[in-house]
């Protein structure tokens, strides 16, 4: 069977992607945090930030010294042309990059250009004030979204061909799909767009949903990847959700801000109500789209933040008790995080047609 | 941090209601069991995002 041949290949693939590379790196750990709830509260703040490199795990070996496993991403710079290396080089902070005649360094989180002996400078309030090149580097979130992105291409490019193999009956993942499709169809964008218009909007509404979703759900995953918990990531969908509500948006859609109360009123009598009434409904527009990112943002943050802090509970416990408690709860924490994946991507979708039905409602005059 | 509780119980109070207010309307018709749901959670979700920008205020 060639499916089946197709799915055991693309396992290899992947599990060879991530097995088969991984590259150790030395360090000696320079700050020695013996204090256990400020390493927990580190690591839990380094797992939430993006990084340069898709690190699996790292352990402190006999010797004192940092190994991280994991696999080196590309770092691409544009510092007067572009620079492209492997984020193997920059050592997790601890050596300086030598790339052609210039020098980059690592420093918390991000990458600064510095001279051979790689000589920080800081100003008062401990701010690095190195130059900063243009950062576009291939990076833990941004590798995921990718994946993602090429998963889903050709999840959904697979699944819509089986529908002209079997003359329009789901067969295998579509199977599972095709009601969650319909699902959105039917519950979601049409009560909320209209049965006119509905369609236009559809592969945006789907592509965001399964996008967000299966990012929620690779973030569950031990990979411990935060993407759709960064306001960069989320800020990205809602400016798409935002420029697609006011492009589309129909005359009515923009008379309903300008002239809200349309012919009820002689003109005079609307003056001071708009000075009051427009800079709202115009700040509305922005506000919409805002609630959008920082919800999914501060949902899949906290999610992360509480998931972590009771898997270090265990250490903090340092007893039979600690276990058995931290395990438990975290345990039930995954499940509730696993309904909240599904419950944000849904609430995303949901709130975005809600704003399409605004922008392509169309209404008689009165 | 006294804040963050209150901004907690507060957020906790509202989605409760909002939770409750659904379970009496579902048993007084439970055959719009759907919207209502859609509905509930649309409204929790907005509870729950003033709480979290509260708490990320915090």
């Amino acid at each position: 069977m060639p499916s089946a041949l197709n799915k055991l290949l693309l396992f290899i693939v992947f599990t060879t992607a991530f097995f088969s590379a991984p590259y150790s790196l030395f360090a000696s750990d320079n700050e020695p945090s013996n204090d256990l709830k400020t390493e927990i509260k580190e690591y839990i703040s380094h797992h939430l930030e993006d990084s340069y490199d898709f690190s699996l795990f790292s352990y402190t070996n006999d010797e004192n010294e940092h190994v991280y496993i994991g696999i080196p991403l590309p770092v691409i710079l544009w510092d007067e042309g572009l620079q492209i290396f492997s984020s193997s080089k920059l050592h997790h902070g601890t050596s300086v990059a030598q790339v052609g005649d210039n020098y980059y360094k690592l420093d918390h989180g991000k990458i600064y250009k510095t001279d051979a002996l790689g000589t920080l400078t800081y100003d008062e309030s401990h701010h690095t004030i190195n130059a900063a090149p243009l950062d576009l580097s291939i990076t833990k979130g941004v590798a995921s979204m990718l994946l993602i992105a090429f998963l889903m291409f050709w999840l959904f490019k697979s699944l819509a061909k089986t529908y002209s193999i079997n003359k329009g009956v789901p067969a295998g993942v579509g199977r599972f799909f095709e009601p969650i499709v319909l699902y959105i169809r039917d519950e979601i964008a049409r009560p909320n767009i209209g049965d006119k218009k509905h369609g236009k909007y559809m592969s945006f509404l789907l592509t965001v949903f399964f996008f967000i979703w299966f990012l929620n759900l690779v973030g569950l995953t031990p990979l411990g990847v935060n993407v759709t918990g960064n306001i960069a990531v989320t800020f990205g969908l809602a400016l798409l959700t935002f420029v697609i509500t006011n492009f589309t948006g129909t005359k009515d859609y923009w008379l309903h801000i300008f002239d809200p109360l349309g012919g009820s009123m002689k003109w005079y009598a609307k003056i001071p109500l708009y000075i009051i009434l427009i800079p709202i409904e115009v700040l509305g527009i922005f506000i919409k789209p805002f609630s959008l990112l920082i919800r999914l943002y501060a949902n899949m943050q906290a999610g992360h933040i509480v998931l972590m802090s009771l898997i270090g509970l265990m250490f903090i416990f340092k007893s039979w008790l600690g276990s058995p408690l931290s395990f438990a709860l975290a345990f039930a924490i995954s499940l509730i995080e696993l309904l909240v994946a599904l419950l944000q991507a849904y609430i995303f979708t949901m709130l975005s047609a809600l704003y399409f039905g605004f922008a392509a409602e169309e209404h008689e005059h009165h | 941090m006294v804040g963050a509780g209150l901004v907690v119980i507060g957020v906790g109070m509202g989605i409760g209601r909002i939770g409750g207010s659904a379970m009496e309307a579902i048993g007084r018709q439970p055959d719009a069991y759907g919207k209502i749901q859609t509905a509930m959670l649309i409204a929790a979700a907005l509870v729950e995002g003033i709480g979290f920008a509260a708490l990320f205020a915090v």
